[in-house]
């Protein structure tokens, strides 16, 4: 005989305001194995844990189910709160009576209450079958993985190496410093990103707890939590960088020339490469995809051209002093690497500018992006911090910023506020009429979002330095034969349309996730939203988590966001994963796969559905066998096995139809 | 080739350069452009001003017309009929309870079948002739001419209506370039020339053709050429009117495509 415990949590109003929870605890005192039932306004605070605790105490309650919110909130609380009265946690069960209950049913609170009461009867069917497990124990491998290198990577290989915890970064580009390192200067405070980020480019390339991978990717992950196999790929570079110092002679001769990546094409760079003179690692690499010689070598393997005696072009391994460079052999390494915990921090893009066809954008060769213009405001820039026009290198005397281009339009681009254009188009006018005193800044604008410490403050100087604020978007960019570009665009304060002759115009494009972090998220197992931001676990309190236990992600590659939040949320990573790894043991839910040999023909149906690996055919007993460090209680083997051998522990075929009979009854 | 060709009316009346010039210079390249006997007017832009049925029936009847041919396709060289034929095309294709309603209508004419396809004639020149033929056919390259081609609204718009790209065309700048001219770019190459208000409101006319003007002459224009009679009238008497106020004014002649392609080939 079970002795059930029923507890209805009112969420304040968001479940009371629709369901009659009075009602509903009442009608649950009279379901069957339900020996106590009760309602508190809420369950998850301390007097409603105390609730449980006593209640459980008092009337020998050996099964619980609290109908409240959704499990992925509380479901851990009151299964601590349990188990500190003497209770298995597993014997916890919540009945959703928030989202699936009062939430949708809002407008029929009879049939609201109704529902609520089935939905706790459910889980009562459930609970009074659940097995009282104890959790499975893991060991924890002390170092974690961090992909990506710019702000939000470094600051959280920093903060972990300092914590004492060795740390792998993995940079797909040769240079650590991500976006931050192309900035001209930051807001509020107008410090230069190079003053304040090479100092921890440095750091992380040197610190003794710190492994750099720069020009590698990750390419393969497996396991879980506290003992995660990751798979690094160090690309082929074909110059060996113990030798190389970075002396940049080879880089002269290279006679190939493609646009530069970090300059954002704003100038080009050769096929051997240094991507900034403070790069770090200060090391040169060839682009094989460009390189003359190792182009010409891949024809020849394709057999589309005839081996030469004399390469192709070797000018680069001519000067190089130290013989760092090696044209014939690939260097590409594939290095494996145990760790507990990764850190994903891979970033942002900019929308293309070939988007924005009424713009003339990727077109006319005056309408930049915002990047771009940082690069030709940069004193270490390639205009040495005087902007000039990429068509004719002119020094522009008319620019033009339009903000919100592809943000804040669901209907042409992105429906979100990417966040930081309001400041730092705020900045790069500001910057533009240092360096040209008598030049016009013009920014078009819906509206001013300078919610930050000083940034406000800083908006109200800027537009005191006489820069010009129009309230309103721009409907076309057209070039008009002399150079200029007419901007056709409205005032809507005014309400008129306004034209501007520009000598350059600054897109503020959307900011969108990084190239392939749609692939790394299938790769990692975790959630992207609809727009391939990676997945926090719960927006409001979880926010460096995801789904997937022992993953986190710091920085923009999370959504639009200025250094300030990136720092934040990249220290906010970091300390979870010290949390995490600071443990000896992880315990890990028992509620997996589990495959009863008595019936287990061994068809193998299982080990087909697995997406973990985590089930095979026992070669002896011919039976199958789940392992328990891999399977996450998914199901999926359960669901295709023909015989009902394979369970999943607590959620029984049983438990399940038990649970459908009385959720599919007729309404008294 | 023989493709049967669509006049309208302002080619039949204030626009005869266009046709003449259109025939003489089709005529260079191997093109015999056949006037579709007994047209009517295409209906202008009202069919496509309100959601009724019945004034597709002019466009409809035009259809029956070349389908009477035993063609399937119709060239137009009035940016305004091509624009109006062609919507009016997909719309008798896109929805065939209008087909039906106007054949039951028009009871005195043969059933329109659908599948009459409206080609402006520039696609023409691009996708059938190519540019290089084009080039091959020029006696008198226009060598040093800078001419702005003046897209105007509705050779370019709707998308899947228009003949080009809406915001960034090249159509007529690429035959500028066959012909041997030098196309000028200017900002307002796809703006609007005041349209029909040339009848109530000549002001907003010339308002919008002093600024078109304005920008191509900036540009480094010497004439504008359009392929819409519309534009060509409003651009010519709208500078007319200016000049009258304002004598110093800078004006720039306005040509038909054709004339220019006449010009070149020798046929003018």
């Amino acid at each position: 005989m079970a002795r059930i415990g029923v507890f209805v949590c009112h969420c304040g109003r968001n479940i009371a305001g629709t369901v009659n929870v009075l009602e509903v605890a009442e009608k649950a005192r009279k379901i069957k194995d339900v020996v106590f039932a009760t309602n508190y306004v809420f369950m998850c605070s301390d007097p409603g844990q105390q609730l449980l605790k006593r209640s459980i105490e008092e009337h020998k309650l050996d099964g619980v189910v609290v109908a409240c919110c959704t499990p992925t909130l509380h479901h851990s609380t009151f299964r601590n709160a349990a188990s500190q009265a003497g209770l298995n946690q597993f014997r916890v069960e919540i009945a959703n009576i928030r989202e699936q209950v009062a939430w949708p049913h809002e407008h029929d609170k009879e049939i609201a209450t109704k529902k609520a009461l089935r939905v706790i009867e459910a889980a009562v069917k459930k609970v009074k079958y659940n097995l009282a497990l104890e959790p499975v124990k893991v060991p924890v491998t002390r170092r974690a993985l961090i992909i990506g290198g710019g702000i939000a990577g470094i600051q959280a290989a920093i903060d972990l190496a300092e914590g004492g915890y060795e740390v792998y970064l993995v940079e797909r580009t040769p240079t650590v410093g991500g976006n931050m390192f192309r900035l001209s200067e930051t807001f509020p405070t107008l410090d230069c990103p190079q003053c304040i980020i090479t100092p921890k480019m440095n750091q992380v390339a040197h610190h003794p707890n710190i492994h750099l991978y720069t020009y590698s990717e990750v390419i393969e992950v497996s396991g879980f939590v506290g003992n995660f196999k990751v798979k690094i790929r160090k690309k082929s570079t074909y110059v060996d960088w113990d030798k190389c110092t970075g002396c940049g002679d080879c880089t002269q001769v290279c006679p190939v020339k493609v646009p530069s990546e970090f300059e954002r094409g704003v100038v080009t760079r050769h096929a051997i490469y240094i991507p900034n003179e403070q790069a770090v690692p200060l090391v040169a690499t060839v682009d094989e995809n460009v390189c003359a010689e190792l182009r010409y070598q891949r024809r020849v393997k394709e057999g589309k051209a005839k081996p030469r005696s004399k390469p192709v072009c070797s000018r680069c391994v001519e000067v190089c002093e130290v013989g760092a460079i090696d044209l014939t052999h690939p260097n590409e390494e594939i290095i494996e690497v145990d760790v507990g915990a990764i850190i994903v921090a891979t970033g942002f893009d900019l929308l293309p500018l070939d988007f924005f066809e009424e713009y003339g954008g990727g077109k006319i060769k005056d309408v930049v992006d915002a990047l771009q213009f940082e690069r030709l405001l940069a004193p270490s820039g390639p205009t040495d911090g005087v902007p000039r026009r990429l068509s004719d290198g002119k020094v522009p005397k008319r620019v033009v910023w339009i903000q919100c281009a592809g943000s804040r339009d669901p209907e042409h681009g992105m429906a979100y506020c990417s966040r930081v254009c309001c400041m730092y188009t705020a900045k790069q006018a500001l910057l533009y009429k240092h360096a040209v005193p008598d030049g016009e800044a013009y920014i078009f604008y819906i509206d001013i979002r300078s919610n930050g410490k000083g940034y406000e403050e800083f908006v109200q100087r800027v537009r005191e330095e006489g820069i010009i604020y129009l309230r309103g978007k721009v409907a076309k960019i057209a070039e008009d034969g002399n150079g200029k570009l007419r901007v056709f665009g409205s005032d809507t304060l005014v309400g008129k349309p306004v034209e501007i002759e520009a000598d350059m115009v600054v897109l503020s494009p959307a900011m969108i996730p990084a190239k392939g972090a749609r692939e790394l998220a299938s790769l990692l197992r975790i959630g992207t939203d609809e727009y391939g931001w990676f997945k926090e676990a719960h927006l409001k309190l979880r926010p460096v988590e995801t789904v997937t236990s022992g993953i986190f992600i710091a920085g923009a590659a999370h959504f639009p966001k200025d250094i300030t939040d990136t720092v934040s949320q990249a220290s906010g990573a970091a300390s979870k994963v010290q949390a995490l790894l600071s443990r000896q043991f992880l315990e890990r839910e028992p509620l997996i796969a589990e495959a009863d040999p008595e019936v287990c023909a061994g068809c193998g149906y299982c080990v087909n559905a697995c997406s973990y690996s985590a089930v095979q055919i026992d070669p002896i007993q011919k039976v199958a066998k789940v392992n328990e460090a891999l399977c996450e209680g998914c199901g999926a083997c359960a669901a295709a096995c023909p015989s009902g051998a394979m369970s999943l522990r607590n959620l029984t075929k049983p438990q399940v139809m038990q649970m459908i009979e009385v959720m599919t009854s007729e309404y008294a | 080739m023989k493709i049967p060709y669509y006049p309208g009316c302002t080619l039949k009346s204030t626009a005869k350069e266009f046709e003449n010039t259109a025939i003489a210079a089709m005529q260079v390249l191997g093109v015999e452009l056949v006037e579709i006997p007994d047209w009517t007017c295409c209906g202008v832009v009202m069919p496509l001003a309100q959601d009724d049925v019945m004034h597709l029936v002019a466009p409809a009847r035009n259809f029956v017309r070349v389908q009477d041919m035993g063609e399937k396709r119709m060239v137009v060289l009035c940016t305004m009929c091509y624009n109006t034929l062609k919507w009016a095309a997909k719309r008798l294709e896109d929805e065939p309870d209008n087909l039906e309603t106007i054949n039951a209508f028009m009871y005195l004419e043969n059933d329109y079948k659908g599948g009459v396809k409206v080609y402006h004639l520039l696609e023409i020149l691009r996708d059938e002739i190519g540019w290089d033929k084009i080039k091959a056919a020029v006696k008198n390259p226009l060598r040093g001419r800078k001419i702005a081609p003046y897209y105007g609204c509705l050779l370019l718009r709707p998308r899947g209506i228009g003949i080009d790209h809406p915001e960034n065309p090249t159509i007529v700048d690429n035959l500028l370039k066959a012909l041997g001219a030098t196309p000028v770019k200017f900002a307002r190459r796809t703006t609007c020339c005041g349209s029909y208000q040339a009848v109530n409101r000549p002001d907003v006319v010339e308002r919008a053709v002093r600024r078109i003007v304005e920008s191509a002459v900036e540009s480094g224009a010497e004439a504008l050429v359009t392929s819409c009679p519309l534009c060509h009238f409003n651009l010519t008497e709208a500078q007319k009117r200016i000049t009258s106020k304002e004598p110093n004014f800078k004006t720039i002649p306005v040509y038909y495509f054709t004339e220019l392609m006449a010009e070149a080939f020798g046929v003018k």
